[in-house]
């Protein structure tokens, strides 16, 4: 079991004495932007192209759905969205601090990414992890 | 090169059939595509066979276990939702290529219950429910309120493809539910992901199909044109790049490739098309493929739900059979379904449901991941 928590996905960075943040790859070539270690880029096919830089933390609502089935022992409704990043990149998470309604939310919103606990769920071994969160801004 | 037809095509009930293995169920198609020609699995000179499931199973040759072991090769497809249409395109590619001169494709499915989707990675903790979801109702909701922030498209209009699809597959007797579904029954419906219900998610069943597909000379040497259905084009695609498809996976843009590239083929245009038979997995994914298919202007696809265009009877009929919607939708079987629905029409043989006077059709099938296979099929002159 490791000291601290775990990023929940490979391209959530923890560096030690600092802040948490989402990492992305550009490519030099085009500027397509991808989520996670890769080497090509799948847009223009350069080779050996990928630069990394810090994801932004802010961005804007593109779509989203809001769901009421999940699987056993997630709590719904929950909204899932997918959020374009000021800078490139758009990530899908949950939205949360806003009520789960069609009426409520609106294209285009300005949201904020936060780090937090994963929703207290551990893997086989006992670890814990951090995730990110979409707040409104 | 010469033309390549479907001379024999049927497919199954679709429902649940726990009790009967893969390969029996594919035999069953098998065996009624052979019966609509007249032939039998000796005349056949290859079999391409689509399942999902049990990708690395050898279905195809268990299939022939069932009803033949003639010796002749098997090629075993599995390509997402599009794997039926896939099978059927292996065959016709072969027979265009002059290679073989009569192959049989089958599509076949075994369905378990529930949602698909949103497994996703063995390490580290389950991501669904924490980084949204990744459920297929969940995706195609996704996908559909990017067309409702393009277009305004409405929640009733998504419902309103459900309440046709349930009330064409009421003419149905392969369809695997034959219910009608008043527009406040199908609102009112269990909320999945919203803005899908229940009822406009797509039934997970088991079902077959089966084509045989013939040279124009075979086809001709064996009597067989009079009911034969001409494939005028076969188009599949994978996605092209998109920036957002990391985390939305994008079913238009492969959909929109694969039309624009079939409708030169065939040497038609959208207006030329008597029927669609499409891939409605969701009712929010019909709707994104009114335009993609290009049956209608870009933004207009709530107004041709709303005017009835897409009915039967209509200026364009989609997914006169019910749909996956409500005829059903086993994955690997779907995409030969659609050629047998479309084909029935062509041959003037769809009893009730028929649409007047069609002379084309296209079928449409998409699988994330992502593939997409479109077919036009005319009737033999
Ligand atoms: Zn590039």
């Amino acid at each position: 079991m490791s000291d601290g928590p775990l990023p929940v996905v490979s391209y959530l960075k923890m560096p030690e004495g600092g802040k948490p943040y989402l990492e992305g790859h550009r490519c030099d070539v085009c500027g397509a932007v991808f989520l996670g270690e890769r080497r090509h880029c799948s847009k223009c096919g350069a080779r050996d192209s990928m630069s990394t830089f810090q994801l932004s933390n802010r961005g804007t609502l593109y779509s989203y759905s809001i769901v009421h089935r999940s699987f056993p022992g997630n709590d719904v409704p929950y909204i899932s969205a997918i959020v374009d990043l000021e800078g490139g990149g758009t990530i899908k998470g949950n939205l949360i601090g806003i009520e789960a309604d069609p009426e409520k939310i609106s294209f285009g919103m300005p949201v904020e990414v936060i780090f937090d606990d994963a929703l207290g769920r551990k893997d086989g071994d006992g670890n814990s992890y951090l995730s990110y969160f979409f707040k409104p801004a | 090169m010469a033309d390549a037809y479907v001379v024999g095509v049927d497919m199954i009930k679709f429902g649940r059939f726990p009790e009967k293995s893969v390969p029996q169920l594919g035999a069953e198609a098998a065996l009624l595509a052979l019966d609509d020609c007249g032939l039998t699995i000796k005349d056949m000179q290859a079999l391409y066979c689509g399942n999902l499931n049990q990708a690395s199973g050898m279905v195809g040759q268990r299939l022939l276990q069932e009803i033949g072991q003639t010796g002749i090769p098997v090629v075993n497809v599995s390509n997402a939702c599009a794997t039926g249409a896939t099978a059927f395109r292996e065959a016709w590619m072969s027979v265009k290529a002059d290679v073989y001169d009569i192959v049989l494709a089958v599509g076949v499915e075994q369905m378990g219950k529930g949602l698909l989707g949103g497994g996703g990675g063995s390490k580290g903790i389950s991501k669904e429910g924490l980084l949204g979801s990744g459920t297929m109702p969940s995706v195609f909701a996704e996908a559909g309120l990017e067309h409702t922030r393009n277009h305004g498209t409405t929640f009733e209009q998504f419902a309103k493809v459900s309440v046709k699809n349930h009330h064409h597959s009421t003419m149905n007797a392969k369809a695997m539910y034959q219910i009608e579904t008043p527009l406040e029954v199908v609102m009112n419906a269990e909320m999945i992901s919203y803005p899908n219900t229940k009822l406009m998610c797509s039934v997970n069943v088991d079902g077959s199909a089966a084509a045989v597909i013939a040279s124009e000379q075979k086809a001709r040497e064996l009597g067989l044109m009079d009911r034969a259905i001409k494939v005028r084009a076969s188009v599949l695609t994978s996605d092209p790049w998109q920036e957002r498809d990391l985390v939305m996976p994008d079913v238009n843009s492969c959909t929109r490739m694969a039309s624009k590239s079939a409708y030169e083929m065939a040497g038609v245009g959208p207006e030329d098309i008597d029927l669609v038979e499409l891939h409605d997995c969701f009712a929010t994914a019909e709707i994104l493929h009114y335009e993609n298919l290009g049956l209608c202007e870009e933004g207009e696809a709530g107004r041709l739900i709303d005017d009835g265009d897409v009915e039967l009877g209509g200026r364009i009929p989609v997914n006169v059979s019910g749909g996956l919607l409500s005829k059903g939708h086993p994955l690997g079987a779907t995409g030969i379904a659609n050629i047998y629905e479309v084909s029935t029409h062509l041959r003037g043989e769809a009893g009730r449901r028929q649409v007047e006077d069609a002379k084309i059709g296209l079928t449409h099938v998409i699988g994330l991941g992502s593939a997409c296979g479109i077919h036009i099929l005319e009737k033999a002159a």
